[in-house]
């Protein structure tokens, strides 16, 4: 026992195995992330079970939030990428829900004193799994470009109605920017999972380390303990707002997708 | 000891904890980094997402389209429904203001005939009444004239008796019948005269 000693800031995103398992050489044991990942994903599940259980024709109070949820993302595919777009709506939907609940699962306090494993965690926080979902996005944004477009998919880089000098600079430019999208996709989601924990990690330690340090200097405690309400409620923001984001881009790189041969 | 000494003392207290676990978590590497639990998370990414994917696409999805489907649908047919009562209201309304129009015609026919047949009615009793109250007058005039020259004739003799009397008194001489009223008559057209 250490009494008042905070954990480091980095703490917090350590993958802790809980079961052991192994496919042939790969280990794919269940951990902390596969954990919240499951519970994230169980608590999807049974909000949905429940809120389609019976639709109603006036809807009750689960239904209703499950149909705003719908429109919102259906809205928001439709004003992207257009009719279209319809086919990717759940691809959409699914990311929003899953990046959704794995951000503000993560912010909910653990229960005390339970094992370092069982500890609360957010999976986006880790850049593995968001370039997972920025790669997922880009490959379906690549196949379904070639297979609606042929090699029409290739006008993305060539923007109409430039001098022709210009082209090489901006086909280069182009190039670039699209190579660049699930990298900025991903690290935009992990970085602001991973700043927020960490600055909010940051204020509980100087509450901590100054309460520890006992006497008149345990006052000044006061502060950074406002620091990290604020920032607690800041971070629900950014939680909504990055999987909105993620979301976004993933609709507006479909509709170059779609939309490539029209450019 | 000054509150200033305090907060620098508490400052870099605090500042020593923070380096010390930076120096530790430096030593580990970031967590994020480390290639050893990359396939575990991307198995399990894969394993919730697909299964999620599964889920909304096959069920859920297609269940709150459904009932958002069904409810405009009810709208729709509702507000076709209040639509087809709207215009039978107006057929009614219509209809009402035609029976009502004729109604106020007819009643108006039947006092305007009322009132010509009373008029006519007025009109033969009234033509009656003055010929009747015009024969009355005639006969009425017819008798005051002869009751007029009676009266002049009685009056004629009562003056010629009158002068006679006058003129026996004044002259002991009474003058005939004749000549009084023949000087009565003269005296009456001289007056009138």
């Amino acid at each position: 026992m250490y009494g008042f000693r905070a954990a480091g800031p980095m703490e917090q995103f350590e993958i802790l195995p809980i079961v052991d398992l192994h496919l042939g050489s790969i280990n794919i044991s269940l951990t902390n992330s596969a954990l919240w990942m499951l519970i994230g994903t169980g608590a999807i599940i049974v909000f949905f079970f429940a809120a389609t259980r019976r639709a109603a024709l006036i809807p009750g109070r689960l239904q209703s939030v499950a149909e705003v949820l719908y429109e919102f993302v259906a809205d928001l595919v439709r004003d992207t990428i257009g009719p279209e777009g319809r086919k990717f709506f759940p691809y959409v939907f699914t990311l929003f829900m899953w990046i959704l609940v794995s951000n503000l699962f993560g912010l909910f306090p653990s229960f005390p004193g339970i094992p370092h494993a069982l500890h609360t965690f957010t999976p986006t926080s880790h850049l593995i799994v968001t370039l997972a979902l920025a790669m997922l996005t880009i490959s379906i944004v690549i196949v379904y470009g070639f297979y609606k477009n042929g090699l029409g998919f290739f006008k993305l880089f060539a923007p109409s109605g430039l001098p022709l000098w210009l082209m090489p600079l901006l086909v280069l430019i182009e190039v670039i920017s699209f190579l660049s999208r699930p990298l900025s996709l991903a690290i935009r989601l992990f970085a602001n999972m991973f700043a927020g924990h960490v600055i909010l990690k940051l204020f509980a330690g100087f509450v901590v380390s100054l309460l520890g340090a006992g006497g008149a200097v345990m006052l000044f405690g006061i502060a950074p303990f406002f620091g990290a309400v604020a920032v607690t409620a800041l971070e629900f923001l950014v939680a909504a707002l990055q999987a909105y984001v993620f979301a976004v881009l993933t609709c507006i790189y479909l509709n170059d997708a779609v939309h490539a041969a029209d450019h | 000891m000054s509150v200033f000494a305090i907060v620098t003392s508490a400052a870099a207290a605090a500042a020593e904890e923070a380096q010390a676990h930076a120096a530790e978590a430096s030593s580990a590497g970031l967590p994020q980094l480390d290639p050893a639990w990359w396939p575990s998370q991307l198995f399990w990414l894969v394993i919730t997402f697909g299964f999620l994917y599964w889920l909304m696409s096959s069920r859920f999805l297609p269940a709150i389209a459904g009932a958002i489907e069904e409810r405009r649908d009810r709208i729709a047919d509702d507000l076709d429904q209040a639509g087809d009562f709207k215009r039978q209201a107006e057929d009614a309304e219509t209809a009402y203001n035609q029976a009502l129009a004729d109604a106020k015609a007819k009643a108006q026919g039947i006092a305007a005939d009322t009132r010509a047949e009373m008029d006519d009615e007025i009109a033969t009793l009234q033509a009656e009444t003055d010929a009747q109250l015009a024969k009355q007058v005639t006969t009425a005039e017819a008798r005051i004239g002869e009751m007029k020259a009676a009266a002049a004739t009685k009056v004629g003799e009562a003056a010629a008796e009158t002068a006679r009397a006058v003129v026996e008194t004044l002259i002991d001489e009474a003058p005939t019948e004749e000549a009084a009223s023949r000087a009565v008559t003269d005296a009456a057209t001289r007056l009138r005269g």
